[in-house]
């Protein structure tokens, strides 16, 4: 790959890793707030259904895991494995499409 | 495999003043490498003298036991980088090194450097070392026309600074020998040939800087390294070279946005 593509990627990785952090933490707290007093798939929908700003944050939730989760398994496969060059950005572009599918359906399947 | 050398029980004849620091004598065991790759440890008894360094250890052996020990030292006082070995297991400049910082149960165990071929013993061929400061640019690219001046730098320019910091490498491979990503990427420059391409980076003077960050940048370069820094724990001059490899990271990916890169 080229270096100028390979330095664009690492980049990418990282600026997803600072969005996911706080993605990870509205996540994460919401939920643990939710759960309280039992979590049930009704609860969830009331919660996000309809809403706007939920949607978006998912979105963007769901984007940024896309970017980052596979990237960092590409390089792991480059590193660890004999899955190497093509393979791994195969391996990474499917695993990315299907992040970004699951969890934009997911999205827009509570929004409404 | 480990075999006592059959000269290696006599001691160097319980030279007369040859004390530990406490005054009395130490034995030491020392087990070091013999052959190539397939080679083998083999020990060497001799008895410990004060203040020896771990390349004083080896010397005596080359001289008093066993003269076809091959090793690699110049200086003898930590300036020109030639003397590096695996030191119970850890990468070291050996004249600098002291027995007492380093045995282990009164053991030694001195390997050739790792990362790097073995030639015979404890000398390494270097070239794949400093082939990489070649791939990295690691030469100075002067600028267009003859220089009619001399370059006046001031040491307190942020830059001139930046170079001090990393300049002082004295090529000795003990960071490279520590790397995870260079044991497992054949192609990665390694921390030395990276921390010389930052300091011509932050040469003004320097002008080969566009293609010296290409070399630099992709999975043989910077953007492999994990920063989990054995390297600055390891390097005897008390260099970064992660930190010289952080800024080559910004000044990539600065590169890569402007589409210089
Ligand atoms: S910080 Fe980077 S260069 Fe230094 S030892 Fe780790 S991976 Fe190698
Ligand atoms: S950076 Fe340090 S450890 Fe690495 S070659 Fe230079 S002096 Fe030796
Ligand atoms: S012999 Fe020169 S640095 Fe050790």
């Amino acid at each position: 790959m080229k270096v100028r593509t390979e330095t664009l990627l690492w980049l990418a990785q990282r600026l997803s890793a600072m969005v996911l952090v706080v993605g990870a933490i509205v996540h994460v707290s919401t939920n643990i707030y939710a759960v309280r007093g039992g979590l049930t798939a009704a609860e969830i929908i009331d919660r996000v259904h309809g809403s706007t700003a939920w949607l978006a944050f998912y979105l963007v939730f769901a984007a940024v895991a896309a970017i980052h989760g596979p990237l960092g398994l590409r390089t792991v496969l480059n590193e660890m494995t004999p899955v190497r060059g093509r393979a791994a950005d195969l391996v990474a572009l499917v695993l990315g499409v299907g992040i970004l599918w699951l969890g934009w359906r997911a999205a827009f399947g509570l929004f409404g | 495999m480990s075999v006592v050398h059959p000269v290696a029980t006599v001691a160097n004849g319980g030279a007369p003043g040859s004390t530990g620091g406490d005054g009395t004598n130490h034995k030491l065991d020392v087990s070091i490498w013999r052959g190539g790759k397939n080679g083998r440890f083999v020990s060497y008894g001799i008895t410990l003298r004060e203040s020896q360094t771990v390349l004083d250890v080896v010397t005596y052996i080359q001289r008093h036991v066993d003269s076809t020990l091959s090793y690699r030292f110049s200086c003898r006082v930590g300036m020109c980088g030639s003397c590096a070995m695996t030191v119970n297991g850890v990468s070291r400049w050996t004249c600098r090194t002291h027995v007492s910082e380093v045995v282990k149960d009164g053991r030694l165990e001195i390997a050739p450097l790792s990362g790097l071929e073995v030639v015979k013993d404890l000398s390494v061929d270097m070239t794949g070392f400093f082939e990489k400061w070649t791939r990295a640019k690691g030469a100075f690219v002067p600028g267009p026309g003859p220089s009619r001046d001399f370059a006046v730098v001031s040491p307190d320019s942020p830059q001139r600074r930046k170079v001090d910091a990393a300049i002082e490498c004295i090529g000795c491979g003990v960071c490279y020998a520590a790397c995870d990503v260079v044991s497992w990427n054949d192609d990665y420059l390694g921390p030395a040939a990276l921390n010389r391409a930052w300091t011509l980076y932050n040469d003004v003077r320097d002008a080969g800087n566009d293609k010296r960050l290409a070399a630099v940048a992709g999975n043989v370069g910077c953007l492999s390294c994990h920063s989990q820094q054995s390297c600055v724990k390891w390097c005897p001059k008390h260099l970064n070279p992660t930190a010289s490899i952080a800024g080559l990271k910004r000044a990539t990916v600065k590169a890569a946005l402007a589409g210089r890169l």
